[in-house]
């Protein structure tokens, strides 16, 4: 970026210049993010559809569309992409990449280059996981062993399409540390920073150091599969506990590299709707960075009833309450802010707002699961389903709907129907509150996950889950349309819709394609809202 | 409706209270959260554009609070957690100990006296039932929720856990870890019995010394005993399986395209590695019976088949 002549292109909207080949080869930081959230996107829409179809097998008990080894294939595909194409990479590669650089007053990040790259690994790893689909894997995105080695399905070259991805993520943090580190402007102090730029400090922490883990463990298990090496298979000799503690020694922290971008875009929206400064800055950017080094302790707090020690068992309970504190102490204060505000429910706001309501009843459900005496009852049970898509859904999907809505005039510079968008929040609050609310219950109830059929007494609440998929499925689809209109019909975008004091809105929209005239001089923090004297 | 399944061992209700506490913990909180985001949103929803709003950036006494209060609450919820779940790990001396085999997929119960079951779990009321339990393949997990129990079985390893029946009755027995294509049908019972009963069914019918019996009865008695019927018929119908009336001496057309005629080494392979030569038309369900059935329990099954012209 240094070496770019600024006068020649400056002011030229990032946006401008057309064609594929200018968007394949382009290393502006908002381009790689735009093509990455398209990516993602299609991939959240394939996944989404599977999802729809499984859960159309479990309208009514007995076979319903698909047998059970299909049914298996849809929830094993549905999981993989979900977790390792959409989510993983999801808010920081594609918000991440727009708005750091912007919100820290840089042109680009730190290697524009390396950046590219990233997202060519992305689209390498993905082609292979399309590939893997001739035949595909019945595993559950877990992999578990010995399953997983037994499994006639083509388990290897999903494996290694996860692999090339883990690569692509492990550049994506690097490249973000040393940005936020090297290239902040002048004045912008780490107590300055937008919160969003905390959340992805703290999230590119995590996928630089627990995404080797990760690679190396499906990589052993690719040698297993292809070269019959015991490292996992009893049979051989291998331990099929010890894959469990690899696999979820990467695969929770990923938990918080999908979570934790999603709040600090909740700390973002929150303060602009509300018109006030973030209560408790400091406590809400330290637990960002609390949450990801204690979730580095809690891993096997997903095999209480693997056969691992009592021993074991009780210290991970314990950790597990541990990291449940910043995450409380973060829904305090995001509350907090809106005292006394002046609260402007757009939909960026309905959907932060939302993040907080089931994000909350995400995050009680897991205490549940921490402790061990329910957790006997209620592992590896719908309940378990629930949860986790209360945490993935109502957290960091409705943090990245937010973060859409949120920032799509500044990305697109022009602003889409508002009431419709409104009309489709409705219907993905309400479908995803009907889909998996019930699960909850049919989990308390005692019925196992990834189950292709059940007894009959499960029947109305597995009808009620799938009418609730169906509406969310409606909302989606709405949003999308309208987003997509938007692109056609919309507005012209002004450069500061919302009123926000941080920087991305203080360039036009969209921004040139070297992001500052000049780089800006930082005199306050981002969130100076409401009347100091008052 | 029923938020929990009915309560039939010493654990359940111990498992429940906790379950019971933690919910009400969380409900307050919750309630609290959402009354005050709701309110916070109505009262001070943005009236006019250019509303003036107080520049307030935290508070420590309500951070403090609010870091305490929940902090003492969780430590006392894992301690709860904690204190049952000892229990739920110390099985007391005097428990009769069963050995459980997981399998793809299908649950074995061999008892102390000798005998064995396939997918049905015989316990006495009131007596605490130890379970050893090892898995032959992948890993699966024994899950009783009217006891609130589960454990994974693990292939190299024995598992264990215990629990006291409360109440006579059947009950029904999940597996809870995903072990591939017949999973959700990896359903099994336990079945409780007053202990007089459970005496009787103890010493009654001893297992016919298997040699005594002629071969083909012999393969009608397992035919039944081995679930063999869940998924094939023996008059001709299709249900999970092929039906077994006529099979013998007929061309079967396999999955791979080819034709094999039915003599005594395809239902033996059937039998032992049923993914091996799949039937057309038919998912891989069927559970492999090696090491659950002995040579001779499988020739008793041939001559059988060969008598369901
Ligand atoms: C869970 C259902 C299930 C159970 C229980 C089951 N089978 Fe099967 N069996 C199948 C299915 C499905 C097929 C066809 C697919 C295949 O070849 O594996 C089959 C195929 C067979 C075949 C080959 C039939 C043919 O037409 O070629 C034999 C022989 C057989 N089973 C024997 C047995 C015996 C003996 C038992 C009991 C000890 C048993 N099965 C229990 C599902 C089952
Ligand atoms: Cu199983
Ligand atoms: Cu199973």
């Amino acid at each position: 970026m240094a070496n770019h002549t600024i006068a020649e292109t400056i002011s030229i909207p990032y946006l401008e210049e057309r064609g594929l080949l200018s968007w394949l080869t382009s290393t502006d930081h908002k381009r790689i993010s735009i093509m990455y959230l398209l990516s993602i996107s299609t991939f959240f829409i394939l996944a989404g559809i599977s999802a729809l179809l499984f859960r159309l097998e479990l309208l009514t008990p007995g076979k319903t569309i698909v047998d059970p080894h299909t049914y298996n294939v849809l929830f094993t595909f549905h999981g993989a992409v979900m977790v390792f194409l959409f989510i993983v990479p999801g808010l920081a590669a594609s918000f991440g990449n727009f708005l750091i650089p912007l919100m820290i007053g840089a042109r680009d990040v730190a290697f524009p280059r390396l950046n590219l790259g990233s997202y060519y690994l992305y689209v390498i790893g993905a082609i292979i996981v399309l590939v893997s689909l001739s035949k595909p894997a019945d595993t559950g995105w877990t992999f578990y062993t010995p399953y997983s080695i037994k499994s006639g399905t083509d388990v290897i070259l999903l494996t290694l399409g996860i692999f090339v991805l883990g690569f692509s993520s492990i550049l994506t943090g690097l490249n973000f540390i040393v940005t936020i580190h090297k290239l902040r402007a002048p004045g912008m102090t780490w107590h300055r920073l937008p919160l969003f730029i905390w959340a992805s400090y703290a999230t590119a922490i995590l996928q630089l150091l627990a995404t080797p883990v990760i690679g190396i463990t499906l990589l052993l298990l690719v040698a297993e599969r292809a070269f019959g090496i015991g490292f996992f298979d009893p049979a051989k000799g291998g331990d099929p506990v010890l894959f469990q503690h690899f696999f979820w020694f990467y695969s929770h922290p990923a938990v918080y590299i999908m979570i934790i971008p999603a709040m600090g875009v909740i700390s973002e929206v929150i303060p602009v709707f509300a018109r006030k400064p973030i209560f408790g800055y400091k406590a809400i950017a330290y637990s960002s960075l609390a949450i990801a080094l204690i979730s580095f302790l809690v891993w096997a707090h997903h095999m209480f009833v693997s056969g691992m020690s009592d021993m074991a068992a009780t210290i991970f309970s314990f950790l597990t309450f541990l990291v449940a504190i910043p995450t409380a102490i973060k829904v305090f204060n995001w509350t907090a802010t809106l005292y006394k505000g002046s609260i402007d429910l757009k939909s960026p706001m309905l959907y932060a707002l939302s993040f907080i309501f089931l994000f909350t009843i995400g995050g009680l459900t897991g205490v549940f699961l921490g402790a061990l005496a329910v957790d006997v009852h209620l592992h590896d049970t719908y309940f378990v389903v629930a949860h986790m898509h209360y945490v993935m859904i109502g957290g960091t999907v409705m943090g990245f709907l937010a973060a859409l809505h949120f920032w799509y005039p500044k990305m697109t510079g022009k602003m889409f129907n508002e009431k419709v968008a409104k009309i489709a929040w409705a219907f993905v609050f309400i479908g995803f509150n009907v889909t998996f609310f019930p699960q909850f219950i049919l989990g308390t109830q005692g019925m196992p996950r990834r189950y292709a059929d059940y007894p009959p007494q499960f029947h109305s609440l597995n009808e009620l889950s799938t009418i609730g998929s169906w509406i969310l499925g409606i909302g989606m689809f709405v949003m999308a349309i309208n987003l997509i209109r938007g692109l056609f019909n919309g507005e012209k975008a002004p450069q500061n819709p919302y009123n926000s004091l941080s920087l991305e809105w203080q360039v036009p929209s969209p921004p040139p394609h070297e992001n500052f005239e000049e780089i800006p001089n930082v005199t306050d923090w981002t969130y100076g809202y409401g009347k100091k004297s008052a | 409706m029923n938020w929990v399944p009915e309560v039939a061992s010493n654990l359940a209700s111990k498992v429940d209270a906790v379950l019971w506490f933690i919910t009400v913990v969380s409900l307050v909180f919750f309630i609290i959260i959402s009354f005050v985001l709701v309110y916070f949103a109505i009262r001070y929803r943005r009236r006019q554009e250019n509303e003036e709003t107080p520049y307030i950036t935290g508070s420590h006494v309500l951070e403090t609070i609010w870091t305490i209060i929940p902090s003492f609450l969780l430590i006392v919820i894992f301690a709860y957690g904690f204190v049952v779940y000892k229990d739920m790990r110390t099985p007391p001396q005097d428990s009769l100990e069963i050995t459980v085999t997981g399998k793809q997929w299908l649950w074995l119960f061999a008892y102390n006296t000798g005998k064995t079951t396939l997918n049905e779990l015989y316990v006495p009321e009131g007596r605490p039932i130890k379970l050893v339990m090892k898995s032959d393949d992948v890993l699966h997990s024994f899950y009783v929720p009217a006891f609130r129990v589960k454990q994974d079985l693990v292939g190299g390893m024995y598992t264990d856990l215990w629990f006291t029946p409360t109440k006579a009755g059947t009950y029904e027995l999940f597996c809870a870890e995903y072990c591939g294509t017949g999973h959700s049908a990896m359903l099994g019972k336990v079945i409780v019995m007053s202990p007089q009963e459970y005496e009787k069914w103890e010493k009654g019918e001893e297992e016919k010394a298997v040699s005594s019996l002629p071969p083909a009865e012999l393969g009608k008695k397992l035919y039944t005993e081995r679930g063999c019927n869940a998924c094939h018929s023996i008059d001709g119908s299709t249900l999970v399986g092929p039906t077994w009336k006529g099979l013998y001496g007929h061309d079967v057309d396999l999955q791979d395209g080819t034709k094999v005629t039915v003599n005594e080494n395809y239902i033996r392979e059937s039998i032992l590695e049923p993914q091996a030569q799949l039937v057309k038309g038919y998912t891989p369900t069927m559970p492999s019976f090696k090491g659950v059935l002995s040579d001779d329990e499988i020739s008793g099954i041939i001559a059988y088949i060969k008598t369901l012209k």
